[in-house]
């Protein structure tokens, strides 16, 4: 042998099995899921324009930026550029109008680092999801800018500055059916992103791709957003507004945030059910809470406050619903 | 042919098998000097038999216990008793060991190997060969075989399983028997059958390694033994998976394979039992896969008992690399060794010489909660939050809220861990504090 070791002279390090680990970390998860919303990020960006981009920018330095000085002052680890963070004011950005004044959007993200996640203990000890958290905390800080929209032409060449949602709660889905010049093109808008909303929720086709490579890549069970987005369909069909079963499911399962809110919202490790099980009884919930806001609540749309109420009742469902344990009855 | 049922969770690691899978057994020269420890399993030490001083033969007695739950230990090699004292060992950290020096003859006791026609033996005949010759599980349990071959008819045993998963990544010791000595593993099955007085007999291998199930099938064609081929998944191996696919029960928890009519056991101790039994050859040497990427050149090595981890080394050509842990078993289940100098003892099935690099260990982070450890769980447990009780150490919640005590240490939810969380470490923390807690103790 040409380089011969001698045993004698070597230091052995000892620890508990097992010695082999997948090659996964948390970190190259977290960059999976940014690479997931990047496709919808970028549509937003091409058809809202410069104030999308800007404002994604804004929430992704300033949730970056808040975890580095976060971590510094608690003398932790500086995990701050694991790509969690990013994916904190990426969602954030996604989740809110793109005519938001940045500076708003600056103070959503470091709420979200900060309050929601850093003030649990950080990565992975939060309760709520930190991007929901920061936009609820825009919503009640500034409604009026939260739910001013971008001006935008529908295909009948209607000039709207209301989400479809918006539309349908203030005016009614006749309306909604006028602006967009019938059913198969409100359809279809929706299913491509040209019609109002947050920067990055519009994009039905693109957020379902995404989601679908993180099913693929095994980050995300395909339970959370399925069931999630059924629960939706079944109740706004169910309940409509002419009695019922007169509701429509595909528009209200494409509508407002629920794609990006059931693929990528609710799917949050931390936040979510440990177990399959559990998760389709959050999945449940929340699309039981998402519905009964748009359909009798203030708000036009309720996935936010739906995935924010469901992450309380996480940590119950986790004492409740267990594997069965080998040889044991339960 | 029938549908098997796959246990709940388990993991894919790469098997690494390829380093070894096709070499054939080596035997190893005796080394100048063998340590043998009095205590090479679960249960009561030997008390040495031969004194400082001593001649002794190779297959000779020389550590004995009068109780039930031991093991024997004899000499694996002829030669003068130089010490006996405590020094480090493989099993246990360390023992009392009977180190003898060879005289290079390597001369049998008396009288062995003889031929002895088994099927005339009766039930308590081999009851007593397999008790005198030593033979514990070499699968890395470590149990007293004559305690399992004897169970039979007072515990209702109905299914005699052997175990062939070989589950572990890098190790082949299982397969190369099974492909080599085939027939007296075959007829080592019989015995055990025999033995525990049962009809039906399965054997269990993961069908990464057709050959072996070719090999047992027409090894075994016109017996009551089955020969059935498991999904390749860790840990098939461990005897509560095993039995749930191969005898549709599962163990009651805290009960034993032998509480509900099965006994299984490991490839490598029924080919010992049939050496003990029909050669009287008692336990003196066991096969041990050598591999990892720090060794010059892997192989399965037929080993003495007592022979040192360096020397089996060298005899595989010595390190070429640093390597930073030196294992004694699998990389899954096996134990990181502080001291090349630990013997070979009956349970070390590979000895895995590995660098830094091939470990792939990372810096522990905190749980994000991502499930993968509970779906890869084949019990069932939340190794997340037992991982998180454990930093707390709070053992009776881990008990009572999430059956710790259930748990195998696999080691499947450390290996899917994405944030690198030694949850099996945890784990053991905690089961000990149980332990400490409990009235049993002291």
């Amino acid at each position: 042998m040409s380089t011969q070791i001698n045993a004698a002279e070597t230091l052995l390090s000892v620890s508990t099995a097992p010695y082999i680990k997948s090659e996964d970390t948390v970190s190259k998860i977290m960059w999976k899921v940014n690479l997931a919303l990047a496709p919808a990020a970028i549509f937003g960006v091409i058809y809202f324009g410069v104030p999308a981009l800007i404002n994604i920018v804004v929430s992704i330095i300033a949730a970056v930026a808040a975890e580095y000085a976060v971590q510094k002052i608690r003398k932790v680890r500086i995990t701050a550029f694991d790509g969690s963070a990013f994916l904190t004011g990426l969602l954030l950005a996604m989740c809110i109008s793109p005519e938001m004044p940045p500076y708003m959007t600056a103070i959503g993200s470091v709420i979200a680092i900060v309050i929601a996640k850093h003030s649990m203990g950080g990565l992975g000890q939060n309760i709520f999801n930190p991007a929901h958290i920061g936009r609820a905390a825009l919503m009640v800080s500034w409604p009026i800018a939260m739910t001013t929209w971008s001006t935008i032409k529908t295909p009948v060449d209607a000039v709207t500055s209301a989400t479809p949602l918006g539309i349908l709660k203030l005016q009614g889905y006749s309306e909604l059916l006028e602006t967009f010049g019938g059913r198969s093109e409100l359809y279809k808008a929706l299913f491509l992103g040209m019609r109002n909303g947050s920067i990055g929720e519009t994009c039905t086709v693109l957020l379902v791709l995404g989601g679908l490579f993180l099913v693929w890549k095994k980050i995300i069970n395909w339970q959370i957003p399925v069931v999630m987005i059924a629960t939706v369909g079944i109740l706004t069909w169910v309940f409509g507004p002419e009695g019922f079963f007169t509701g429509d499911p595909v528009f209200h399962m494409m509508a407002g945030g629920l794609i990006i809110g059931a693929f990528f919202m609710a799917t949050d490790m931390v936040t979510a059910p440990i177990t399959k099980k559990g998760q389709i009884v959050f999945a449940i919930g929340a699309g039981m809470i998402t519905s009964l806001i748009r359909l009798k609540g203030g708000y036009p749309e309720g996935v936010c406050y739906s995935i924010l109420l469901m992450n309380c009742v996480t940590p119950l469902i986790d004492l409740v619903i267990k594997p069965r344990i080998y040889g044991t009855g339960r | 042919m029938k549908v098997l049922k796959t246990f709940r969770g388990g993991v894919h690691p790469q098997d690494s098998k390829s380093y070894t899978r096709d070499k054939a057994i080596v035997e190893m020269p005796v080394p100048k000097k063998v340590v043998i420890p009095v205590s090479q399993h679960i249960g009561a030490p030997g008390i040495p038999v031969v004194k400082v001083g001593d001649d002794v033969k190779k297959g000779q007695l020389i550590a004995y216990n009068d109780t039930f739950i031991t093991s024997s230990v004899h000499a694996s090699t002829s030669g003068k008793v130089v010490d006996i004292g405590v020094y480090p060992s493989s099993y246990k950290n360390e023992s009392l060991a009977i180190v003898i020096e060879s005289d290079g003859l390597d001369e049998w006791a008396p009288g062995l190997p003889l031929h002895r026609d088994w099927e005339s033996l009766d039930i308590k005949e081999i009851h007593q060969i397999v008790r005198d010759s030593g033979i514990v599980g070499l699968g890395g349990a470590n149990f007293p075989s004559h305690i399992k071959i004897s169970y039979g008819p007072e515990k209702k045993i109905d299914t005699f399983i052997l175990n062939g998963a070989e589950c572990e990544p890098y190790l082949n010791g299982d397969y190369r028997i099974m492909v080599e000595h085939t027939e007296r593993l075959a007829a080592g099955v019989k015995i055990a059958m025999k033995s525990l007085n049962v009809k039906r007999g399965i054997v269990g291998i993961e069908d990464n390694k057709p050959e072996a199930v070719k090999a047992m099938t027409e090894a075994l064609k016109g017996t009551d033994v089955q020969v059935v081929a498991v999904p390749t998944k860790y840990p098939q191996g461990a005897e509560r998976m095993l039995i749930k696919v191969l005898a549709e029960r599962e163990i009651p928890a805290g009960k034993r394979h032998s509480d509900i009519g099965v006994v299984g056991m490991n490839v490598c101790t029924i080919h010992s039992v049939a050496n003990a039994v029909i050669s009287g050859i008692p336990l003196i040497e066991r096969v041990v896969t050598v591999a990892g990427d720090a060794v010059a050149e892997p192989m399965n090595v037929m080993v003495r008992i007592g022979t040192s981890f360096k020397d089996v080394i060298e005899f595989c050509g010595g390190l070429t690399k640093t390597p930073d842990k030196i294992i004694n078993g699998g990389p899954m289940m096996g134990y990181a060794q502080g001291s090349m100098e630990v013997p070979v003892v009956k349970g070390v099935a590979g000895i895995l010489a590995m660098t830094k690099e091939a470990l792939c260990d990372g810096e522990e982070e905190a749980c994000i909660r991502c499930g993968r450890c509970v779906e890869a769980c084949p019990i069932g447990l939340i190794p997340s939050m037992l991982s998180i009780l454990g930093e707390r150490g709070r053992y009776e919640e881990a008990k009572e809220k999430f059956g710790i005590l259930n748990c195998i240490e696999c080691g499947s939810c450390s290996y899917v861990c994405p944030a690198k969380r030694n949850i099996v470490q945890y784990i053991r923390y905690l089961k000990n504090l149980n332990w400490e807690h409990s009235p049993h103790h002291k």
